[in-house]
């Protein structure tokens, strides 16, 4: 048998409710983002759905991994190398030039935060909204994961975390319309901010005016001003510039550096969390290079006195 | 007394997480104007099936997960959702008794509905407004109606979920 009454509250009553709730939930989480941990808990339900998506990716990558020719392993083992190799030789210099562009700060009197505290986390291959620019990674919570915290790929800045649950959490990339990160022109130190798009390949920069110093091809960095990027990312190329006369500032279009919409593995950052580990590695060496540069600017600094 | 009539719930949470995947399985840059509010469309199916068990609180806590998983503000399809699953409910007598692609046409207002309403919220948060091909999905929902009302059924009828 069947009812044909259903029981209990009515469904507008019920409809009501929901929608009241609804209202209240959306009003809390657009405006105060009092429900990071309501989310963090609820995000633990859809987690499972998140691996089913997965899993055909995961499968398909163990196969590749595991059925790979021996021959293809090592060339790409040799390939991998020579490309560490090259790197590390890049990385001696910069090393060197680390500490002493330290120094020299040091003199000057203004702090300088490098070496940031860096972890590799992975995307999750699940489509979200599409009309909103962000992704989902592997890491969350129990990684240390915090809102708020910067995203890198190989190439530049990503974006930057807005929820964290245990084990994912969601980024917004530097092209989605409600991001905004502050940048300056690496070639000349010109600051100003660059505005998402929504397109995925375009970045704005609405705040130059017409009779500024920036030009096509110019590399925009993280400036650090917002506190939120660490300084001297790449962000982004300028391709465009439109100056017309008749409006106060330029129309500067700029495209990001990053892989946004082809990078699988992406890096969030720690700014000024110093890894001790990597620095570390050649202590001896360093140091040494740190107490010839040391000598130098003291020198310098001596003589300037002197000679006041 | 309820308790021993009721039958099959597992069925139903099965074709709404099997919906929940289908909505964030990693498509191409075509997915956003072919892929179908398949929670929608699942949720529809089942207010017209089962009213009784299937109704305005369903729908506001599968929109919820469908809010956590596309990363849309909590709240958003929870609410476009459970309005469908109402205004379902209020019809549901009348439209069981339409043919197949008569339902159709008024799916696809459903399916509508239900973007309309997840529009106003994005626009009300200050967001752009999307391009044409923003209502598209809602279309391929409709035409996708009479195979999936015809599975379901069946899996309905298989498993005895009543």
């Amino acid at each position: 048998m069947k009812l044909i009454f259903a029981q209990g509250p009515s469904i507008t009553a019920r409809l009501i409710v929901c929608m009241s709730l609804s209202i209240a939930l959306m009003t809390m989480d657009h405006r105060q983002n009092h429900l990071e941990s309501l989310r963090a808990g609820l995000s633990l339900l859809v987690y499972p759905i998140q691996m089913a998506v997965e899993l055909p990716d995961t499968v398909s990558g163990w196969f590749r991994e595991s059925l790979a020719s021996r021959r293809q392993l090592q060339e790409e083992n040799a390939g991998l190398r020579t490309q560490l190799l090259m790197l590390k030789a890049q990385r001696q210099k910069l090393e060197a030039l680390e500490i002493e562009n330290i120094r020299l700060r040091e003199l000057l009197d203004s702090s300088f935060e490098v070496g940031e505290k860096i972890l590799v986390a992975e995307l999750l291959s699940v489509n979200l909204d599409p009309y909103k620019h962000q992704i989902v990674i592997n890491k969350g919570d129990l990684d240390r994961i915090y809102p708020g915290q910067p995203l890198l790929d190989a190439d530049g800045v990503m974006g930057q975390v807005v929820h964290v649950g245990p084990y994912t959490s969601t980024a917004v990339l530097i092209t989605d319309t409600s991001h905004a990160i502050p940048v300056q022109v690496n070639r000349n130190g010109l600051r100003t901010i660059a505005l998402g798009s929504g397109t995925i390949n375009r970045l704005e920069l609405p705040y130059l005016p017409n009779n500024s110093d920036i030009r096509a091809g110019d590399l925009l960095i993280t400036s650090g001003l917002g506190g939120r990027f660490p300084q001297g990312y790449p962000v982004a190329r300028v391709t465009a510039i439109q100056q017309d006369p008749g409006k106060t500032f330029a129309q500067v279009v700029a495209t990001p550096m990053a892989k946004l919409d082809r990078s699988r593995e992406v890096l969030l950052v720690w700014p000024g969390d110093f890894d001790i580990t990597v620095p570390a590695a050649t202590p001896t060496a360093n140091q040494q290079a740190g107490a010839d540069i040391q000598i130098v600017p003291e020198d310098a600094a001596g003589t300037d006195e002197a000679s006041e | 007394m309820i308790t021993g009539r009721r039958h099959g719930s597992g069925i139903i949470i099965f074709t709404f997480l099997a919906a929940l995947t289908l909505t964030v399985v990693p498509l191409p840059e075509w997915g956003r104007i072919v892929r179908p509010d398949w929670v929608g469309l699942v949720l529809i199916y089942w207010c017209l099936a089962l009213p009784d068990r299937v109704g305005v609180t369903t729908g506001w806590f599968t929109g919820l997960l469908v809010d956590l998983l596309t990363g849309t503000l909590l709240g958003q399809h929870a609410m476009a959702l459970a309005v469908v699953a109402w205004v379902t409910l209020k019809f549901h007598q009348r439209i069981r008794l339409f043919p197949v692609w008569q339902q159709a046409l008024i799916i696809l207002v459903l399916l509508v509905l239900h973007q309309l309403l997840s529009l106003w919220v994005t626009r009300f948060i200050g967001r752009p407004g999307p391009a044409w091909y923003y209502w598209t999905p809602s279309l391929f929902g409709a035409l996708l109606w009479p195979p999936i009302y015809m599975i379901l059924r069946s899996m309905r009828r298989g498993f005895s979920v009543n």
